[in-house]
């Protein structure tokens, strides 16, 4: 499968009439993988670094599959998840929780991973409700992948068909203590297995027209 | 019982217009007929402009694999009555083509384009109907082919999570709810 005609190296007219040449891939995109990213160079620093992380929590406004319902009731007063310093941002670059909320459809993989590597480190990953887990009720269905963990770093599953807010609510709690631990790593995984996560999208993802690293 | 006749009327009317197979009605105000394919666009035409059937509710498929072939549903409403009809057309399996209906409805376009991708019927000349639609690098045969097993489409490009096990519901809860083995 070949690019998108827009990512193609190409000459572009300005609206000032000059011609220049536009290569998308190098241009607005980073050639490099990810790299790891080292704690800091002391412990109690790198333990205030996690204190802050999770009491920051903010999650990438992506739905997917019905468990994206179930955010409406938890940023609303009912749940009320911001008073546990949980808020939902419209864009990736300001988040760095990712709640994959349910079934994910080849087609909308490939959107979340465009969105998980557009987030900045750290970042972390919660699969929510079986479909994430071993595909769910969609076990054999012939467009959604059947476990998360293959094509992105999963932190936290969530179980149930679908989880309520207050199973979320728990999790959401020990995706902090996770942080506060230091095991909140799922992005330096991906970037240490980059090449086997790559492999692994591309083997569902048939038409691959986009970077292999959307930074 | 006034509907009935009337649907029972305009069959009566279309057919001498066109060779028609039986009336089928399913409710007073729904009813299904067949037409050969090449008296469909008449038949549509003749259906809008003349009998007031001038909102097409929905254009589906069926796959008779057995008998080789697909049928495809045109449903049409008539909003002053309420009432609809459904023309049925068989089509051979074996290269699937219809004529388009973009033209006499625009959102025939749409029908089209899924039937494309979902059953591998072409209608030539509808609007964008080779590009992809819901799917995005489908890579077999059409998905809602009957002879598509979507288990094995599954299991072959899908890796699985291991450990998954799947109990029949009334004798799991049998077992639950009566460990002793009786009857409940």
């Amino acid at each position: 499968m070949s690019m998108k005609p827009e990512l193609m190296k190409r000459m572009v007219k300005g609206p000032d009439g000059v011609e220049f040449e536009v290569e998308p891939l190098r241009d607005y995109y980073c050639e490099a993988p990810p790299t790891v990213m080292p704690a800091a160079y002391s412990k109690i620093v790198e333990d205030l670094f996690n204190w802050a992380r999770s009491e920051s929590i903010w999650i990438l406004g992506f739905g997917t599959g019905c468990g994206a319902i179930e955010m409406r009731p938890l940023m609303t007063p009912r749940f009320d998840a911001y008073r546990y310093g949980i808020q939902w941002r419209p864009t990736p670059r300001q988040a760095n929780l990712f709640v994959i909320s349910g079934y994910l459809s080849t087609k909308t993989l490939k959107r979340a991973i465009r969105s998980y590597e557009q987030m900045q480190n750290p970042k972390y990953v919660i699969g929510l409700g079986s479909c994430t887990i071993n595909g769910g009720m969609y076990w054999d269905s012939y467009n959604t992948i059947k476990r998360l963990d293959d094509y992105l770093p999963v932190d936290l599953y969530i179980t149930g068909c679908m989880p309520r807010p207050e199973a979320l609510l728990a999790g959401f709690q020990d995706m902090k203590k996770l942080i506060r631990a230091g095991k909140g790593e799922g992005a330096n995984q991906y970037a240490e297995n980059f090449a086997w996560y790559k492999a692994n999208q591309k083997r569902v993802i048939h038409d691959w027209d986009m970077p292999d690293y959307n930074w | 019982m006034t509907t009935m006749t009337t649907m029972r009327e305009l069959h009566t009317r279309l057919k001498h217009l066109f060779p028609l197979g039986e009336l089928s009605e399913q409710r007073p105000d729904l009813a299904f007929v067949t037409v050969p394919a090449e008296f469909l666009r008449p038949s549509l035409l003749h259906l809008r402009d003349r009998e007031g059937y001038t909102h097409l509710v929905l254009l589906t498929a069926v796959d008779w694999l057995e008998e080789g072939r697909f049928q495809l549903t045109y449903l049409l409403s008539k909003r002053t009555l309420g009432q609809d009809i459904g023309l049925r057309v068989m089509i051979p399996r074996d290269g699937a083509t219809m004529a388009s209906a973009h033209d006499i409805w625009p959102t025939a376009a749409t029908y089209q384009r899924e039937l494309r991708e979902m059953f591998g019927i072409d209608f030539p000349g509808s609007p964008r109907v080779d590009e992809d639609f819901i799917l995005e690098g489908w890579i077999d045969i059409p998905p809602y082919r009957r002879d598509f097993d979507t288990l094995k489409y599954a299991q072959e490009n899908y890796s699985q999570r291991p450990g998954r096990e799947t109990r029949d519901p009334a004798t799991h809860m049998q077992q639950q709810l009566y460990p002793d083995g009786r009857q409940g």
